[in-house]
Formats: C-alpha cells, structure tokens, sequence
C-alpha cells in the first residue's frame, strides 16, 4: 500500500541539525498516544514498528525494495546482510535519520503504534526522541560523563532530579560502577567499550521506547562487544531494540527475530528472509539466506 | 567469501563416518559367521576390534567439536555435523551388538547349535543392507530413500518373533536347552536392535536436509 509519498528536500528541513538520540517519556508526538513503557513482560506484547511496502530511494537510485516487516514490541529484532544491501539505510528509516540526506525519497509506511512515520505532520526531530540510535562508533561528546547523560535531558528542557536520572541511566547502561567516582572528568577518557556504554546510557536517559543500533559493536574489542550484547539483553526488558550487524554470531546470539537483507538484482535492498533467529540460523527457508549465513556467498 | 576450510574438516568427518560404519557393518557379519562357524578366534578379534569402533567414535566427536569451535557452522553445516554426532553414537552401539554376538558366539562354540541357523542370519543380511543403505542416504541427503529404509525394520522384527517362537518352544520340550536357547534369544535381539538403531541413523538423514526430526518407524521391541 503505497500512501503516502515524501520527498525531502535540503531547504524543507529544518530539523537537519544534529540529532540527539534520545528523548523522554513526557514528550509525545503531536497526535500520537504514548504508550507508557513499563518494564517488561518478556512475553509477546506485539508488533511496536510496521513496515508496509517500503521502497526508498536516493535519487534515481532505488536502495529498497518493498520491504515488509513488524519489529516485535521488547524484542531484538537484528537485520543482517551483505556489504551495500540496504542495512543501514533501512534502520535509518525506522526513525528518519535518512531524511538528512538531500535526494532521499521514501515510498509506503513506517507505522509507529499506527501512525505513518512519514506523513507530513509528523515532527521527525520528536520521531527520533522516541526512537533513539546508537552508532557504529562510540561519539560521546566532548564533555563530563555526567553532562553526556545530563544532555538529552536538558534540552527536552526535564528540570530537576538531573542526578537521579543519570544514575538510573548509567546503571541501565551497566557502566555506573566503573563511572560513579568520576562523573565530572570528559567522556572521551573513557575505553572504546565504555564510551559506547555512555553513548547507550544517552540515549536511554530519555526513555524512548525504541533503540535502533546500528553496528554498535564494529569498533570494540571482543570483551567490550560481549558485555553491549549482555547489556541488550537487559536493556530489552524495558525497550525495543533493532540492530544491524555485520557479525552473524553476534545476531544469533544476541536477537529474537532476524531479517536477512540482500541486494536484488536492479541492485535494490530487499528482504529475503524474515523469521524467528533460531530458525535463520538453523533452518533458514531460502536458498539464499543458508548460502549467506554458512558462507557460501557475500 | 567461500569456506574451503570448513568443508574440507566437513568432508573428512564425513569420509571417517563412512569408515566407521564400514568397520560396523564388517563386525555385524563376522559375528553372524563366527556364530555360525563357532569359530572363537574369529569371535575373539571382533571383541578386540571393538576398541577400533569406539575410537573412532570419539575421534570423529573431537573432530566434530574441533569444527563446531574453531568454525562456527550455521544452519545445513550446523545440522550435519549434528547428524554425524548422533550417527556415531548409534554405529558404535551397533559395534557393541556385534561385539555381544560374538561372546555369545564363544559361549556357544563348544556344543553343537540346536538348529541350523536359518533366520538369524538373513535377520543379520537386512540389517546390514538397511546399514548400507542408510549411509547411502546420508551421502546423497536422500530423503525418501531413509524413510523407504525404516519400513524394512519390521520384517527384522517378523523374524525377530519367529526366531523367539521356535526357541521358547525348544526350551519348553527340552529344559536343557534353556541356557543355549536363550543365548541364541540375545543374538537375535542385538540384530533386532541393530535394525532400530538404522532408523535413528534415517531420522537423522531427514532432520539433516530437511531440518525438522520425525519419527520413521516405531519398532515392535
């Protein structure tokens, strides 16, 4: 179902400043209900994120092709693919973190607890507040690690109990006790593994309802990589998390639902495979998804 | 990205299977002949190469876990190596069988047999080319071919019955050949479990290509 079609042009946007990902459970879309995020039933709550025949474009470049997928509610959802299949490029849809990009045209439906992402009065900056992001590599900013955590939250202008957040935040992000004595020092003297921890800590700080990760452990060494994937698992009690992931093992070791990514042949990113990570890496049902998790091709 | 390692590790695990089932099969049809010759020193290198079977097994399981760790198999890789690690796990319990014919084969060598061995025998012949086989099956990932293999399972137990009727019935005429009897009884019921054990090796074949277990064939016994 093709509905809705949005062209974003660089003059049209001017929410293209830095984007924080975070937000907070005060704010709401205009016309959107919140739904309290409470902790965590693990058992099966429903689809958060609908995606209806997504096609995107940049330019005349068709990168996806009419991808259809429901991102489970307090799940792991992990998109997995060869180099330039589209992974990236679908995450920053779920979002619309690819609305930066000038020629970026996106066709059919994000759908956030019913609601098109991408019709015209949806505020893209309030989008990203509720659905945050972390990036490949850690990017704290340059400032104390209390004011990393503290940052979101002040510009969404939350007064008060600043400290009692940012401890929450910091032990959510499994990263208190290795920070607690010394907040005020800079962000950036933290290890690679930490930062990214910070970086998670941010973003939670706010309390979005969804974290999109993109290939948040590409930079880490194994040990920092295992303790994020640890920390996923906590973290999904109390949020949705989608990440993309060159890492097959860390994909199947870490998510519940596993879509497979593969370049078409006019060289668009569609979806192969969609399903339960037990069954992808087990029992896929498409030829083309076995070849690529046991090797054969990529 | 191709994995050259990983499917030649694969292919050899796969060629030290064809071996050993090859060393079960041969065990299996010496025990029926040294049974039937009571021929004890026969008897006596079957036991002995037993000890080959087993270490077999548990060298094809290091490989296999050798494999599991160092390449991180997924999905058809991930199952065949699971196959094998079943698989071997029933020829060696098939050793076992042929290796309890042949003490029996020792035990009964010094008294004539209470009968010719008729159905013993061709109960050992349909184990041995269900065996055959099933191995077959598992080269050729041959679905129906493993499913067609457990039907034969019951005509070994048919015979199975048959073998079991005649004895009871030469115990019940003649008291003195209980201890006898009941020693060909064993024989009869290691190639009956022999056979049940190629049905496992067939529902591994069809867990392997197709991903999912189903049971082929209940058994009798």
């Amino acid at each position: 179902m093709v509905d809705q079609e949005v062209e974003v042009r660089e003059a049209e946007a001017p929410y293209m400043r830095p984007i924080l990902p975070v937000t907070h459970s005060e704010t709401s879309l205009p016309g959107l209900k919140m739904g309290a995020v409470t902790a965590a039933d693990p058992a099966d709550e429903g689809s958060v994120l609908e995606l209806k025949d997504l096609n995107v474009f940049y330019g005349n470049f068709q990168a996806l092709k009419d991808i259809n997928m429901s991102i489970g509610r307090h799940r792991i959802t992990a998109i997995i693919g060869p180099s330039g299949c589209g992974k990236s490029t679908l995450i920053r849809c779920l979002n619309r973190m690819n609305d930066l990009i000038p020629s970026f045209r996106a066709q059919g439906e994000v759908l956030f607890e019913q609601q098109n992402l991408y019709s015209r009065d949806i505020d893209p900056v309030e989008v990203r507040q509720r659905i945050g992001m972390v990036f490949q590599k850690p990017n704290p900013f340059p400032k104390s690690i209390y004011d990393n955590v503290a940052f979101g939250v002040r510009i969404n202008g939350i007064k008060g109990k600043m400290d009692e957040i940012v401890e929450k935040s910091l032990r959510a992000a499994a990263l208190w006790d290795e920070v607690k004595d010394k907040l005020s020092q800079s962000a950036l003297a933290l290890s690679g593994g930490q930062q990214q921890r910070l970086c998670i800590a941010r973003a939670i700080a706010v309390e979005p309802e969804i974290i999109l990760m993109d290939e948040p452990c590409s930079a880490l060494d194994p040990i920092a990589t295992l303790r994020i994937e640890e920390l996923m698992r906590e973290l999904v009690s109390t949020y949705t998390i989608v990440i993309v992931t060159h890492n097959m093992q860390q994909a199947a070791r870490v998510s519940d639902f596993t879509a497979v990514m593969m370049m078409s042949e006019e060289r668009a990113g569609e979806m192969v495979e969609f399903g339960d990570t037990r069954e992808i890496f087990t029992n896929p049902k498409d030829r083309r998804t076995e070849d690529y998790i046991t090797g054969r091709f990529g | 990205m191709t994995r050259i390692t990983l499917e030649r590790q694969l292919g050899d695990i796969q060629e030290d299977m064809l071996v050993m089932a090859d060393m079960v099969e041969t065990a299996i049809e010496r025990s029926i002949i040294a049974l039937k010759n009571r021929d004890v020193d026969m008897a006596k290198e079957i036991i002995a190469d037993d000890i080959r079977i087993n270490d077999k097994r548990y060298d094809i399981e290091e490989k296999c876990l050798e494999l599991l760790a160092m390449q991180q198999p997924m999905a058809g890789d991930l199952r065949t190596i699971v196959a094998i690690l079943h698989i071997i796990v029933d020829l060696e319990r098939m050793g076992d069988h042929a290796e309890g014919t042949a003490k029996i084969a020792i035990m009964l060598a010094a008294d004539p047999p209470l009968k010719p061995y008729i159905d013993i025998p061709r109960m050992a012949d349909i184990a041995c080319e269900m065996l055959r086989a099933s191995i077959e099956a598992f080269k050729l990932r041959d679905v129906e071919a493993a499913r067609a293999i457990c039907n034969r399972d019951d005509e070994v137990d048919s015979l199975y019955d048959q073998v079991y009727r005649e004895l009871i019935t030469y115990m019940i005429n003649d008291p003195k050949t209980i201890e006898r009897a009941t020693h060909v009884t064993w024989v009869a019921h290691n190639l009956e479990r022999i056979a049940d054990r190629v049905t496992n090796i067939c529902e591994r074949v069809v867990y392997m290509v197709q991903g999912k277990m189903e049971e082929l064939n209940v058994s009798k016994y």
